[in-house]
């Protein structure tokens, strides 16, 4: 329940979560309390044990490689800092930040970085390109045993064959991206709050 | 000096201990209320408007964060996997001559996992529900800051009466109502077989848990007498807190079912069973569960028994839903009698997170509550249809306790309370996946897919 969760978070990391993020005051309050029901070990940080403990992520064919993505390169703790960094991809867009000022750089869960987030999740070695290998591992992932090696090797070529167009057999993020255009990613790679 | 002042204690032990038998057990006993309850409850829903209004008005002057959301955080897709997927898939170019693998739909699995993150349908079961408004006990106070010098007053009031007047005297009635059960229950175990033997030990039985709501400041509501749980059925309820059982048996006898403890719930199991006939098990009898199930049929099969209680969630959920049952008790073939219990959290929160409190403390909290208040439905009773598992049947008594008491009905197990999930629900996931991308081969790749 957290009975000091709130008061755990101060007003100015809430202020720079804002910032950083676009989230509002209360949905980071919200999130704040997940974060602290999560986090059984009671020490400001998530592993992955603590994600993996939700059953509806655990039964989630690519539950691994989302939890994966929270935490960064060779790390096995994540804090709220950065578990509100990785949320704020799936945070809608809205139309009044299209006009925001450009020099700010780009935002979190802007149509390119949900793109990016969602190539993260095949790019397993993070080289910046998908090979088929990669492809094949998480085509494994999804399909579990009822698809044979044969089968799921065509697929991954066909997939290759139809994205690559520089003859790498490989699929760049440029190439990922062209190949989605016409995908509301907006719409399908975000999470819609209530308040 | 020394004399009298223990004399003066022994004085006020004694006048505290008739009013306590003379004012709350005895009329307790014989089922009279006298209205107290009735009236401190009364009381305290008027106090807990009361707060609730200064807090909603501090509030609006601030920052208005709502406390409580009932519909939760975020707003979740309805759509199945297949519609979801099709959905994705429509944006996208699709290549006619490959299996209908996209991209894209990772992108589906991705939103889904982060949904969960978010927020989650089973890990929010196993804590205490959030009110909606505070209700002056501390332990309940989340996001209410300071309001105002009256609310703190009556909360500190509360704090004094709660701890220094009704602790005390709730704990007092346990004991009595406990030692009660233990002494007559041994008492009567000395009689020969007989309907008189069976008659008292139903009242020595009752009596005791009529005690015990007493000393919870319980307020039960029944509704639907006409189906209570006859002999030689099976009656079955959500869990919440092993209260449940004083909360049942303050209207008619059950036969329980257990395992044997030690300590002192072993002194009061084992002096229960002497005067009528209760089910314990030992901890190594209860991994068979062909003697499990052949014991409770024996029992069932016996007409001068009383109902079995049964929780088939197997532990203890906080009162929003109801999860899984298990099917043990659904297989013997018995008339099942379905109870729904509901109870108020304004006025205590009855949940045990076993996993955070052990039996004492959760009984301390319990009788430092406000009140117990819940209502009991009796639904009617049920039986395993033609053609029907038992599987099937402990669903369907599932949604009809989680209709009438206002639960959210799922099939999550319980036992993930402590467990991980079984890998078999992922095993599902894939397999639907794998159907819909296997569906639209062409046929000479068909064959090499069957696995």
């Amino acid at each position: 329940m957290g009975s000091r969760a709130s008061s755990l978070l101060r007003e100015e990391d809430i202020e720079e979560i804002k910032k950083e993020t676009g989230f509002s005051h209360s949905q980071i309050t919200r999130l704040y309390s997940r974060f602290h029901s999560l986090d059984k070990g009671e020490n400001g940080a998530l592993s992955r044990e603590d994600f993996q403990r939700i059953p509806e992520l655990a039964i989630n064919p690519l539950g691994d490689r989302i939890i994966n993505a929270f935490f960064p390169e060779g790390e096995d703790q994540v804090n709220f800092r950065g578990f509100m960094r990785t949320l704020a991809h799936f945070r809608p867009v809205e139309d009044n930040e299209k006009n925001k000022d450009p020099s700010a750089g780009e935002p979190l869960n802007s149509r390119n970085n949900k793109l990016l987030f969602a190539f993260r999740l095949y790019d397993l070695d993070r080289d910046d390109k998908i090979s088929r290998d990669e492809l094949l591992q998480v085509l494994r992932m999804m399909v579990g045993v009822n698809i044979s090696d044969e089968q799921l090797g065509s697929i991954a070529d066909r997939t290759i064959q139809e994205a690559d167009t520089n003859g790498d057999m490989c699929i760049s993020f440029s190439e990922f991206i062209k190949v989605l255009e016409k995908v509301d990613v907006e719409q399908k790679m975000s999470i819609r709050f209530l308040h | 000096m020394e004399g009298t002042s223990w004399d003066l204690a022994l004085v006020v032990f004694e006048v505290w201990l008739s009013v306590v038998l003379g004012l709350i057990v005895l009329p307790a006993m014989f089922g009279v209320s006298l209205g107290f309850t009735d009236l401190y409850v009364k009381a305290l829903v008027k106090t807990l408007e009361w707060a609730t209004l200064r807090i909603q008005r501090g509030q609006k002057e601030e920052d208005a964060v709502p406390a409580h959301l009932p519909n939760g955080i975020i707003e979740k897709d309805d759509g199945s996997m297949e519609e979801e997927i099709g959905e994705l898939r429509r944006s996208h170019p699709k290549s006619l001559a490959g299996g209908d693998f996209t991209l894209c739909d990772a992108f589906y699995f991705c939103k889904k996992g982060i949904e969960s993150i978010v927020e989650d349908q089973v890990t929010q079961r196993f804590t205490s529900e959030e009110l909606a408004s505070w209700n002056l006990l501390t332990r309940t106070n989340n996001n209410f800051h300071y309001i105002s010098v009256r609310v703190t007053i009556i909360w500190g009031l509360g704090v004094f009466i709660r701890y220094c007047i009704l602790l005390p005297l709730r704990v007092t009635l346990a004991v009595l109502g406990l030692s009660w059960l233990v002494i007559g229950t041994t008492l009567v175990g000395l009689l020969p077989h007989s309907n008189v033997k069976t008659w008292i030990s139903d009242l020595i039985h009752v009596t005791c848990y009529r005690i015990c709501a007493r000393a919870l400041s319980a307020r039960i509501r029944y509704h639907n007498k006409e189906n209570h749980p006859k002999k030689g059925g099976i009656c079955v309820a959500n869990h919440t807190s092993p209260i449940d059982i004083v909360i049942l048996a303050n209207d008619g006898c059950y036969a329980m079912v257990g395992q044997i403890h030690g300590g002192l719930m072993g002194v009061i199991q084992r002096s229960m069973v002497r005067s009528c006939p209760h089910v314990w098990f030992e901890r190594s009898e209860m991994k068979d569960r062909h003697a499990v199930a052949k014991r409770l049929k024996d029992h069932v099969a016996d007409k001068t028994k009383q109902p079995i209680l049964i929780f088939p969630e197997g532990t203890c959920i906080n009162n929003t839903s109801v999860m899984m049952f298990k099917k043990g008790s659904f297989d013997i073939g018995a008339t099942i009698y379905p109870v729904a219990i509901k109870y108020d959290p304004q006025f205590g929160d009855a949940f045990w997170n076993s996993g955070k409190y052990n039996m004492v403390s959760y009984l301390l909290r319990m009788m430092t509550s406000w009140a117990i208040v819940c209502n009991v439905w009796y639904l009617p009773p049920m039986s395993l249809q033609d053609g029907e598992d038992a599987v099937h049947f402990a669903n369907r008594v599932k949604s009809a306790i989680a209709r009438q008491g206002g639960l959210v009905d799922l099939f999550w197990d319980g036992g993930l309370k402590r467990e991980k999930v079984k890998e078999s629900y992922k095993e599902e996931q894939q397999k639907m996946y794998s159907s819909m991308i296997k569906g639209r081969l062409p046929s000479h790749e068909r064959q090499d897919c069957e696995v």
